[in-house]
Protein backbone atom coordinates (compact mmCIF):
# COMPACT_ATOMS: atom_id res chain seq x y z
CA UNK A 1 0.00 0.00 0.00
CA UNK A 2 1.28 3.45 -0.80
CA UNK A 3 1.64 5.99 1.97
CA UNK A 4 -1.37 8.18 2.48
CA UNK A 5 -1.64 11.64 3.97
CA UNK A 6 -5.24 10.87 4.94
CA UNK A 7 -4.46 10.53 8.70
CA UNK A 8 -3.35 14.19 8.83
CA UNK A 9 -6.56 15.47 7.26
CA UNK A 10 -8.66 13.08 9.31
CA UNK A 11 -7.09 14.24 12.62
CA UNK A 12 -7.69 17.88 11.75
CA UNK A 13 -11.25 16.97 10.75
CA UNK A 14 -11.92 15.09 13.99
CA UNK A 15 -10.42 17.84 16.15
CA UNK A 16 -12.46 20.41 14.22
CA UNK A 17 -15.63 18.39 14.65
CA UNK A 18 -15.28 18.23 18.43
CA UNK A 19 -14.15 21.82 18.99
CA UNK A 20 -16.80 23.35 16.73
CA UNK A 21 -19.53 21.13 18.20
CA UNK A 22 -18.71 22.40 21.68
CA UNK A 23 -18.07 26.10 21.05
CA UNK A 24 -19.68 27.41 17.85
CA UNK A 25 -23.37 27.38 18.92
CA UNK A 26 -22.79 29.39 22.12
CA UNK A 27 -20.67 31.96 20.25
CA UNK A 28 -23.42 32.41 17.65
CA UNK A 29 -26.02 32.81 20.42
CA UNK A 30 -23.94 35.46 22.22
CA UNK A 31 -22.86 37.47 19.14
CA UNK A 32 -25.99 37.05 17.03
CA UNK A 33 -28.83 37.03 19.61
CA UNK A 34 -27.75 38.15 23.09
CA UNK A 35 -25.80 41.16 21.79
CA UNK A 36 -28.24 42.62 19.20
CA UNK A 37 -31.30 42.14 21.43
CA UNK A 38 -29.45 43.66 24.41
CA UNK A 39 -30.40 40.74 26.65
CA UNK A 40 -27.67 41.54 29.18
CA UNK A 41 -27.21 45.22 28.33
CA UNK A 42 -24.34 46.77 26.39
CA UNK A 43 -21.75 46.72 29.15
CA UNK A 44 -20.10 43.37 28.34
CA UNK A 45 -19.61 44.47 24.75
CA UNK A 46 -17.93 47.86 25.20
CA UNK A 47 -14.95 48.30 22.90
CA UNK A 48 -12.21 48.46 25.58
CA UNK A 49 -13.34 45.27 27.27
CA UNK A 50 -13.70 43.20 24.08
CA UNK A 51 -10.52 44.58 22.54
CA UNK A 52 -8.57 43.87 25.72
CA UNK A 53 -9.92 40.32 25.92
CA UNK A 54 -9.44 39.43 22.26
CA UNK A 55 -5.92 40.88 22.02
CA UNK A 56 -4.78 38.73 24.95
CA UNK A 57 -2.39 36.02 23.65
CA UNK A 58 -4.37 33.17 25.23
CA UNK A 59 -7.62 34.35 23.61
CA UNK A 60 -5.84 34.72 20.29
CA UNK A 61 -4.55 31.17 20.50
CA UNK A 62 -8.00 29.78 21.37
CA UNK A 63 -9.65 31.74 18.55
CA UNK A 64 -6.94 30.62 16.15
CA UNK A 65 -7.59 26.94 16.85
CA UNK A 66 -11.36 27.31 16.81
CA UNK A 67 -11.45 29.21 13.50
CA UNK A 68 -8.79 27.18 11.71
CA UNK A 69 -10.25 23.81 12.74
CA UNK A 70 -13.66 24.74 11.34
CA UNK A 71 -11.93 25.34 7.99
CA UNK A 72 -10.49 21.84 8.06
CA UNK A 73 -13.75 20.14 9.00
CA UNK A 74 -15.31 21.99 6.07
CA UNK A 75 -12.50 20.93 3.73
CA UNK A 76 -12.79 17.27 4.67
CA UNK A 77 -16.56 17.02 4.50
CA UNK A 78 -17.02 19.22 1.43
CA UNK A 79 -14.40 17.22 -0.44
CA UNK A 80 -16.24 13.97 0.14
CA UNK A 81 -19.65 15.50 -0.48
CA UNK A 82 -18.59 16.69 -3.94
CA UNK A 83 -17.10 13.30 -4.78
CA UNK A 84 -20.20 11.48 -3.47
CA UNK A 85 -22.37 13.73 -5.59
CA UNK A 86 -20.73 12.46 -8.72
CA UNK A 87 -17.52 14.41 -9.29
CA UNK A 88 -15.36 11.27 -9.06
CA UNK A 89 -13.16 12.29 -11.94
CA UNK A 90 -12.15 15.59 -10.38
CA UNK A 91 -11.29 14.14 -6.98
CA UNK A 92 -7.66 15.26 -6.87
CA UNK A 93 -8.54 18.78 -8.06
CA UNK A 94 -11.24 18.88 -5.37
CA UNK A 95 -8.79 17.79 -2.66
CA UNK A 96 -6.30 20.46 -3.64
CA UNK A 97 -9.06 23.10 -3.76
CA UNK A 98 -10.55 22.15 -0.37
CA UNK A 99 -7.40 21.65 1.69
CA UNK A 100 -5.72 24.51 -0.17
CA UNK A 101 -8.54 26.89 0.80
CA UNK A 102 -8.30 25.72 4.40
CA UNK A 103 -4.55 26.41 4.40
CA UNK A 104 -5.07 29.89 2.90
CA UNK A 105 -7.75 30.48 5.57
CA UNK A 106 -5.28 29.42 8.25
CA UNK A 107 -2.69 31.94 7.05
CA UNK A 108 -5.31 34.73 6.88
CA UNK A 109 -6.50 33.88 10.39
CA UNK A 110 -2.94 34.05 11.71
CA UNK A 111 -2.37 37.45 10.05
CA UNK A 112 -5.63 38.98 11.32
CA UNK A 113 -5.13 37.70 14.86
CA UNK A 114 -1.48 38.77 14.83
CA UNK A 115 -2.34 42.36 13.92
CA UNK A 116 -4.95 42.99 16.56
CA UNK B 1 -0.44 -4.16 -9.03
CA UNK B 2 -2.26 -3.62 -12.22
CA UNK B 3 -1.43 -3.44 -15.93
CA UNK B 4 -3.85 -2.06 -18.47
CA UNK B 5 -5.59 -5.42 -18.80
CA UNK B 6 -6.54 -5.49 -15.12
CA UNK B 7 -10.15 -6.49 -14.70
CA UNK B 8 -12.35 -3.83 -13.19
CA UNK B 9 -15.11 -4.87 -10.82
CA UNK B 10 -18.56 -3.95 -12.07
CA UNK B 11 -19.96 -0.83 -10.50
CA UNK B 12 -23.66 -0.32 -10.62
CA UNK B 13 -24.20 3.25 -11.83
CA UNK B 14 -25.60 5.53 -9.14
CA UNK B 15 -27.55 8.61 -10.24
CA UNK B 16 -26.24 11.90 -8.87
CA UNK B 17 -29.58 12.49 -7.21
CA UNK B 18 -29.16 9.47 -4.90
CA UNK B 19 -29.21 11.71 -1.86
CA UNK B 20 -32.79 12.80 -2.62
CA UNK B 21 -34.08 9.26 -2.64
CA UNK B 22 -34.17 8.55 1.06
CA UNK B 23 -34.65 10.71 4.12
CA UNK B 24 -31.55 9.24 5.79
CA UNK B 25 -29.42 10.01 2.71
CA UNK B 26 -30.76 13.55 2.65
CA UNK B 27 -30.01 14.08 6.35
CA UNK B 28 -26.50 12.76 5.76
CA UNK B 29 -25.91 15.42 3.11
CA UNK B 30 -27.42 18.10 5.37
CA UNK B 31 -24.99 17.01 8.09
CA UNK B 32 -22.05 17.21 5.70
CA UNK B 33 -23.10 20.60 4.35
CA UNK B 34 -23.60 22.00 7.86
CA UNK B 35 -19.80 22.31 7.82
CA UNK B 36 -20.15 24.94 5.07
CA UNK B 37 -22.22 27.13 7.41
CA UNK B 38 -19.93 26.55 10.38
CA UNK B 39 -16.85 27.49 8.32
CA UNK B 40 -18.68 30.48 6.82
CA UNK B 41 -19.37 31.65 10.35
CA UNK B 42 -15.66 31.49 11.09
CA UNK B 43 -15.04 33.78 8.13
CA UNK B 44 -17.63 36.18 9.58
CA UNK B 45 -15.96 35.92 13.00
CA UNK B 46 -12.66 36.88 11.35
CA UNK B 47 -14.35 39.94 9.87
CA UNK B 48 -15.61 40.94 13.34
CA UNK B 49 -12.09 40.50 14.77
CA UNK B 50 -10.65 42.52 11.90
CA UNK B 51 -13.11 45.36 12.56
CA UNK B 52 -12.25 45.19 16.26
CA UNK B 53 -8.61 45.71 15.31
CA UNK B 54 -9.53 48.80 13.25
CA UNK B 55 -10.52 50.78 16.35
CA UNK B 56 -13.62 51.83 18.32
CA UNK B 57 -15.49 53.37 15.37
CA UNK B 58 -15.20 50.34 13.13
CA UNK B 59 -16.22 48.17 16.09
CA UNK B 60 -19.33 50.27 16.80
CA UNK B 61 -20.24 50.04 13.13
CA UNK B 62 -20.00 46.27 13.38
CA UNK B 63 -22.29 46.25 16.43
CA UNK B 64 -24.84 48.33 14.47
CA UNK B 65 -24.61 45.82 11.64
CA UNK B 66 -25.20 42.95 14.08
CA UNK B 67 -28.49 44.61 15.05
CA UNK B 68 -29.78 44.59 11.46
CA UNK B 69 -32.55 42.08 10.64
CA UNK B 70 -30.46 40.50 7.87
CA UNK B 71 -27.66 39.61 10.26
CA UNK B 72 -30.06 38.34 12.91
CA UNK B 73 -31.61 36.01 10.32
CA UNK B 74 -28.10 34.99 9.21
CA UNK B 75 -27.23 34.07 12.79
CA UNK B 76 -30.44 32.09 13.30
CA UNK B 77 -29.82 30.07 10.12
CA UNK B 78 -26.19 29.37 10.97
CA UNK B 79 -27.19 28.51 14.55
CA UNK B 80 -29.63 25.85 13.29
CA UNK B 81 -26.90 24.22 11.21
CA UNK B 82 -24.31 24.52 13.99
CA UNK B 83 -26.64 22.85 16.51
CA UNK B 84 -27.38 20.11 13.96
CA UNK B 85 -23.63 19.62 13.55
CA UNK B 86 -23.17 19.37 17.34
CA UNK B 87 -26.03 16.89 17.82
CA UNK B 88 -24.97 14.61 14.96
CA UNK B 89 -21.36 14.78 16.13
CA UNK B 90 -22.15 13.83 19.72
CA UNK B 91 -24.43 11.04 18.57
CA UNK B 92 -21.53 9.63 16.52
CA UNK B 93 -19.01 9.69 19.37
CA UNK B 94 -20.00 6.31 20.90
CA UNK B 95 -19.32 4.67 17.53
CA UNK B 96 -15.77 6.03 17.40
CA UNK B 97 -15.01 6.04 21.11
CA UNK B 98 -15.49 2.44 22.27
CA UNK B 99 -14.42 2.27 25.91
CA UNK B 100 -14.12 -0.69 28.22
CA UNK B 101 -13.99 -0.76 32.00
CA UNK B 102 -12.45 -4.16 32.66
CA UNK B 103 -14.47 -6.49 30.49
CA UNK B 104 -17.56 -4.35 30.36
CA UNK B 105 -18.18 -1.94 27.52
CA UNK B 106 -19.16 1.56 28.61
CA UNK B 107 -22.75 2.00 27.33
CA UNK B 108 -22.89 4.14 24.15
CA UNK B 109 -25.62 6.27 25.71
CA UNK B 110 -23.32 7.18 28.58
CA UNK B 111 -20.58 8.33 26.19
CA UNK B 112 -22.98 10.46 24.16
CA UNK B 113 -24.57 11.72 27.38
CA UNK B 114 -21.19 12.76 28.77
CA UNK B 115 -20.58 14.79 25.62
CA UNK B 116 -23.97 16.50 25.87
CA UNK B 117 -23.26 17.31 29.51
CA UNK B 118 -19.81 18.70 28.62
CA UNK B 119 -21.47 20.77 25.86
CA UNK B 120 -23.82 22.33 28.41
CA UNK B 121 -21.06 23.03 30.93
CA UNK B 122 -18.66 24.50 28.34
CA UNK B 123 -21.42 26.69 26.85
CA UNK B 124 -22.31 28.00 30.31
CA UNK B 125 -18.62 28.65 30.99
CA UNK B 126 -18.13 30.57 27.72
CA UNK B 127 -21.30 32.60 28.35
CA UNK B 128 -20.13 33.41 31.88
CA UNK B 129 -16.65 34.49 30.78
CA UNK B 130 -17.95 36.72 27.97
CA UNK B 131 -21.07 38.15 29.58
CA UNK B 132 -20.05 38.84 33.19
CA UNK B 133 -19.27 42.52 33.45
Amino acid sequence: MSKSNEPIWWSLFAAGGVVSAFFVPILIIIIGIVLPFGLVGDEPFVYERIHGAVSHPVTKLLLFFLIVLTFFIWAHRFRYTLVHMGLHKARSVISVFCYGSAIVGTILTAIILWQI
Amino acid sequence: MGGKEEMKPYRRPVPNTWWLMRRSYFLFIVRELASVFVAAYSVFLLLVIYKLGQGPEAYEGMIELLRSPALIVFHLVVLAFAVYHSITWFNLTPKILVLFVGEVRVPPLLIAGAHYFAWLVLSALVAWVILRA
